[in-house]
């Protein structure tokens, strides 16, 4: 079935709204401990895989399987059955991820952020909650903004928290949706640098969306360039950024370079 | 018809008693109305076969229906059918905090649907269970927006009290009634009744406007 490398395998996945066929018949397969960016033209279906990922969306055909388990199915009877919620639970166990508008709870300050989901979902005591946000909130830079309150930080400064938040879980594959697409351009470097630290650091499978094409270059051990809901080129990022072989990465790049 | 100061000021003790139970009403009314409304709201929203579509039922149809009927069918005849007797004072409690629960319910609805779609998705992204997913993230960012319009149906609850006349409980204006029996005039008891109700809802209106504006800079 899978080895134990393996930690995203998308088969013959299918994503429609409506008419609209986002992703048609896709698949890939991210090793563990993989970093990967997924690029191209917005509307190619990149961040539908991150939602499907994160079961914000459901698969409209195909299977999608995390760390060896069917994240969309589950087997009852020998037969695969769409994911209930009870399955989607637990398959989530495993992922975590980070929004373009941050998506804090702004009824909260950092600390109860970071410790909200540990505290109610791992069921770690009050004082491991703190620890663990303690050392995330250094790790991120922000040691100093336990208490703060989330709408008395900078756009940058709430997506390191944000960062901090879905690491407190200990996820095994973390999700990037465009996280600097919405910060004022100086301050993209920090969250860029804070993501770097971490890609560096740890085991963590992640899947980036991303414009920032340096970064991509930089961090990635491979690149899917994506167009139409295909994927259009997959190779390690020296490959794909110097030497593209499709027209339309070749065009898709030279746009983006030319912007930025 | 001359204004006698005398008989205005020997009604006032009468009154200011009324004025009391008027006040307590409202405030258990809307105790009642702020806690049904968000029930009513999740039943609705939560699309449980049968219990959806009734919660949704009974709401409309307690909105398309006068609360002086409704008074009179629950103190006259739902009461009596199930055996119990309830004085006019708590049935005008439960009356008054049923009928704008429906009205509270739809508050509380624009309110949990004010809240950005990118929260519930941040709290399914960290697995949070469902209940804590409302108690903890939905609830209390859509209730602080809501708090003016429940304050203004609150007001509106209290102008509405003097229905319960109909009952026998004896509110202001009701009091008003049995002063002008008893002494003949009318003018007096019923126009302080009157100035008693702007007494408390002119400042109230002002402190809901300041909540507002409180609440607009959230």
């Amino acid at each position: 079935m899978s080895d134990s490398s393996e930690m995203i395998r998308f088969d013959q996945v299918v994503k429609r709204f409506g008419e609209l066929v986002v992703l048609d018949e896709l698949n890939f397969r991210v090793g563990r401990g993989e970093f990967v960016s997924l690029i191209g033209p917005s509307g190619s279906g990149k961040t539908t895989i991150l939602r499907l990922l994160m079961t914000l969306e459901r698969v409209d055909g195909g299977t999608i399987h995390v760390g060896g388990e069917c994240l969309s199915h589950r087997v009852k009877e020998g037969r695969l059955v769409p994911a209930d919620e009870r399955h989607l639970r637990s398959a989530r166990k495993r992922i975590g991820m980070v929004f373009q508008h941050f998506n804090l709870f702004p009824n909260m300050n950092v600390r109860q952020n970071i410790v909200e989901a540990p505290l109610r979902v791992l069921g770690l005591s009050k004082e491991e909650a703190d620890a663990r946000a303690a050392q995330l909130l250094q790790l991120v830079g922000l040691a100093d903004k336990m208490d703060a309150h989330p709408a008395r930080l900078s756009g940058g400064q709430q997506q390191r928290v944000a960062i901090a938040r879905a690491l407190a879980m200990r996820p095994q594959v973390l999700l990037l949706d465009e996280v600097t697409s919405a910060l004022d351009p100086e301050l993209v470097a920090e969250v860029l640098a804070v993501l770097k630290e971490i890609a560096a650091g740890t085991d963590i499978t992640i899947l980036c969306v991303t414009h920032e094409m340096e970064f991509a270059r930089h961090v990635s051990d491979r690149v899917l360039m994506f167009d139409h809901g295909r994927i259009l080129e997959d190779a390690p990022p020296d490959e794909l950024f110097t030497a593209p072989t499709q027209e339309r990465t070749r065009t898709f790049l030279k746009a983006v370079l030319e912007r930025g | 018809m001359d204004w006698d100061w005398d008989s205005a000021a020997a009604s006032l003790p009468l009154l200011l008693e009324g004025l009391l139970v008027t006040v307590e009403l409202t405030l258990l009314g809307s105790v009642l109305a702020y806690a049904l409304g968000i029930v009513f709201a999740l039943l609705r929203r939560a699309r449980i076969p049968v219990l959806s579509p009734v919660t949704a039922g009974v709401v409309e149809f307690i909105r398309s229906t006068p609360l002086l009927i409704q008074i009179f069918v629950l103190y006259y005849l739902i009461e009596p059918a199930i055996g119990l007797k309830l004085s006019g004072f708590v049935t005008g409690v439960i009356a008054l905090g049923v009928h704008y629960a429906c009205y509270t319910a739809d508050v509380y609805r624009a309110g949990i649907e004010a809240v950005p779609a990118g929260q519930w998705e941040a709290a399914v992204a960290l697995n949070l269970p469902r209940r804590r997913v409302w108690t903890g993230v939905v609830l209390p960012q859509a209730i602080p927006r809501v708090v003016p319009a429940l304050g203004n149906y609150t007001i509106s609850m209290f102008k509405e009290v003097p229905l319960l006349l109909a009952i026998g409980v004896l509110d202001v204006l009701n009091r008003a009634k049995q002063v002008g029996a008893e002494t003949f005039r009318v003018i007096e008891p019923y126009t302080l009744a009157g100035l008693l109700f702007l007494v408390v809802s002119l400042p109230a209106s002002i402190l809901v406007r300041k909540v507002e504006r409180r609440v607009g800079q959230l």
